[in-house]
């Protein structure tokens, strides 16, 4: 290209046509889009029994009645630090694997990576391998292309309609909205949220692909700050494998390296990029390079692992003749520990405020307009709202007491009693009066500290919350 | 040279050819597909502001074609939750208030919709916590001391009708001579009545004042207060033995008010007898079961 005229600066994107391969790396691959693909179709479909009261799904957000189930787990939505402690460890997580073994996240378990590698699974089985579906693409439209083509887009749209189903059925039951959604008789959102996510899924896994991760993801480039010498990457050990070329006998191979071009680690590539070009943003390494240099390898006698699982250090080491450091050297250092001891500190923090959770939760909100009443004997009267939550799934009775001076009396609103029912999984609102008599401490004191009590009648479960009891202070 | 660009330069990639003090950029160009998302954004950016209201002008903002509005969509669905609570607004009007809190659903809706019309239209005297304003006249809703009754018929009446206006024919009405401008009961007198009042209120008192005034009040003040002090709310005619004033109970405002009088007034509420912005039936219901349920309800 003369430097004359201006290039454009915009270019069609590069059809990727990556050819199956096998290996141990592809095998792992395999194995966790099983594992993960499993767990997104399926969870929905566990049942967890709770009682009468409450769903018997066992994963399930419950936007309409503000729940979030997850087996033995119920979350309220004043408990919503612990998605936010989740989340956290989430993104602890992806710093801990990111630093240690790069973007094993974008390789492995990245929906995106996840999805598109069933799309390219179904698209070899309609369209052949990489050979068939290149002769196709540069084919002229006819009718076994049109009837591939068609028989192709007709099984992606199913897999984005299953994946936005399923995505539907984490948040009502399952199996009455399963049956809604056949009758026609499901709620409008229901089908637009399917409807928009199999769209997406079909462009992102069918047509986007690497184009997601290259241009679109975030990811990528924040890693960066993640990773170091020490991070596990995949790299072409280029001072072997130089200078590459066929091996034929005429030529003078025995100055060659182990790299016999032969395109394998390139045509293999998801991405559509040449590993040997060395480290580069668009890899997201997944080790199927690896896997398809390993076999060519093996057919030339050579020794495996041209195109590897390495860290930059081992670069310099094995250019001086060292072995490369063993995997496990790299992934423990201090940054990953420290990593991982953050992510156990947010875990264990979690699993405490789990287990120490009360099944009663009370709040209190005095009625400071007015401060007090005076009654017409000259009792002086403060208003609370209790909040009383009931997180079991039956009914319970719940007895409300205040401590703090012996004078003080309670009533309730709208009962002659002391204790209040409130249904099962679900929050009431009780007014209660204290009242202090005349020339009473806490009716002449400015303020009195209080303490509700609220006891569970049926099991002697109990909380409490301070509050402040206003006298007329003089 | 760094192999990367002898690379680039082998497979003949150019220079974007900017130039900036001698470093020149790479053209790694963005895919098409991109310009088109980009274009296709502007695209639905200038369809957009034709549909939707978006381009200010002088007075508004062009309505765009759609003729969506905000305000429109929160008039529907008030109309929209109006017409899903017309059944409880009919049983409302017609409720046998006494037994409203049997009905859990209707007092809970009569509660909250009571608390609406009450922030709207009672609170400006009031208060907004429903308190009134301590010895200045606007009582207090909250304790268990009624001028014209307590009970939750009672409170119905008192909003429909209100209290010594014209408005309504069957508002309460009582007055209280002004003993002391219309020169009934000398200064002397006043005092001496006033004393008797803290007397029988349990305040401090002088005791030769009190006496002499317990006669004058029997004569005077007992036919509305009753000759215990207890008051009447079929008059309402206040309580004068209890700790909750209206006025005041220091010895200067009860003077003040044995010698002028008071003459608290309460506007109609119901619709009948307002021209503009009354309470219908089930709003005067409504407003009665809250004020009823605050903590003073009889």
């Amino acid at each position: 290209m003369s430097s004359s005229e201006t290039p454009s600066l915009y270019a069609a994107r590069e059809p990727v046509f990556p050819r199956r391969v096998s290996g141990k790396f592809r095998t792992g691959k395999w194995v966790i889009m099983l594992i993960t693909l499993g767990i997104y179709y399926l969870s929905p479909w566990i049942r967890w029994d709770r009682g009468p009261n409450l769903p018997d799904q066992a994963i399930l957000v419950d936007l309409a009645n503000r729940r979030f189930f997850f087996f033995w787990i119920e979350i309220w939505p004043h408990e919503f630090y612990f998605i936010a402690g989740l989340l956290i460890m989430a993104g602890l997580g992806l710093f801990l694997f990111t630093s240690a073994m790069g973007r094993v996240w974008c390789g492995y378990t990245c929906p995106q990576t996840v999805w598109t590698d069933l799309f390219i699974l179904t698209e070899r089985w309609v369209e052949g391998d990489r050979n068939a579906r290149v002769k196709l693409w540069k084919q002229k439209w006819s009718f076994r292309k049109a009837r591939l083509r068609v028989t192709k887009w007709i099984i992606w749209a199913l897999i984005g309609l299953a994946t936005g189903g399923a995505w539907v059925f984490y948040f009502t039951d399952a199996p009455t909205l399963a049956v809604n959604l056949v009758t026609g008789q499901a709620h409008p959102i229901a089908y637009t949220t399917m409807a928009v996510l199999a769209l997406t899924t079909v462009l992102f896994g069918g047509f986007a692909r690497e184009q997601v991760c290259i241009y679109m993801c975030p990811w990528p480039r924040i890693q960066a700050a993640m990773m170091d010498e020490d991070t596990i990457t995949i790299g072409y050990r280029d001072w072997r494998g130089e200078p590459r070329g066929k091996h034929r006998k005429a030529e003078g191979a025995e100055l060659l390296g182990d790299c016999i071009d032969c395109n394998a680690c390139v045509n293999v590539c998801p991405m559509g990029i040449d590993i040997r070009d060395g480290q580069q943003l668009a890899c997201i390494t997944c080790g199927l390079c690896i896997d398809a240099c390993d076999d060519v390898m093996a057919k030339i006698g050579k020794p495996r692992g041209l195109v590897d699982y390495l860290a930059l250090t081992d670069e310099a080491r094995e250019r001086q003749g060292q072995p490369a450091k063993p995997v496990w050297q790299h992934v423990f250092r201090p940054r990953t520990i420290l990593y991982t001891a953050l992510w156990s500190l947010v875990g264990v923090a979690l699993l405490v405020a789990l287990f120490i959770r009360s099944e009663i939760d009370l709040t209190v909100a005095p009625i400071r307009n007015p401060v007090y009443v005076t009654l017409s004997d000259g009792t002086i009267r403060n208003t609370y709202d209790l909040r009383l939550r009931n997180k079991h799934g039956e009914d319970r009775p719940f007895r409300i007491s205040v401590k703090g001076d012996p004078a003080l009396r309670i009533q309730l609103e709208g009962t002659p009693y002391e204790s209040v029912n409130v249904p099962a999984d679900e929050t009431k609102l009780q007014r209660v009066y204290v009242m202090a008599p005349r020339n009473s401490d806490p009716a002449i004191l400015d303020r009195t500290d209080i303490r509700f009590w609220v006891e569970d009648l049926a099991n002697g479960d109990r909380v409490y919350k301070d509050s402040v009891f206003n006298g007329t202070g003089q | 040279m760094s192999s990367q660009d002898d690379k680039k330069n082998a497979e003949g990639i150019g220079t974007t050819g900017h130039e900036w003090d001698g470093i020149e950029e790479w053209n790694n160009p963005l895919p098409r597909w991109w310009l088109w998302t980009f274009y296709a954004t502007i695209l639905w950016g200038v369809i957009y502001t034709i549909a939707y209201p978006a381009w200010p002008l002088v007075n508004k903002a062009t309505a765009g074609f759609l003729g969506y509005s905000t305000r429109a969509e929160v008039a529907e669905q008030i109309a929209e939750v109006d017409a899903q609570n017309a059944e409880l607004r009919t049983a409302l009007a017609e409720a046998d208030l006494t037994a409203i809190s049997e009905n859990a659903a209707l007092q809970n809706y009569a509660v909250q919709g009571g608390a609406a019309v009450f922030r709207a239209n009672c609170s400006q005297c009031h208060g907004s916590g429903a308190a009134g304003v301590q010895a200045a006249g606007y009582p207090n809703l909250l304790d268990d001391d009624w001028l014209w009754g307590g009970t939750i018929d009672e409170i119905a009446y008192t909003v429909a009708n209100g209290i010594r206006n014209e408005q309504s024919p069957d508002s309460h009405w009582s007055e209280m001579p002004a003993y002391g401008r219309d020169e009934i009961l000398s200064d002397e007198e006043i005092g001496q009545v006033v004393h008797y009042v803290l007397q029988i209120s349990g305040q401090e008192h002088d005791a030769a004042k009190a006496g002499p005034g317990e006669e004058l009040f029997l004569n005077e003040c007992s036919g509305c207060h009753m000759e215990d002090g207890m008051g009447d709310p079929t008059q309402g005619a206040p309580n004068l033995t209890d700790a909750i004033w209206l006025y005041g109970g220091t010895e200067a405002t009860l003077t003040e008010t044995v010698t002028n009088a008071r003459f608290g007034v309460m506007p109609a509420w119901s619709e009948e007898w307002r021209a503009a912005g009354g309470l219908d039936q089930s709003e005067i219901n409504a407003v009665a079961a809250y004020v009823h349920q605050l903590g003073g309800g009889q």
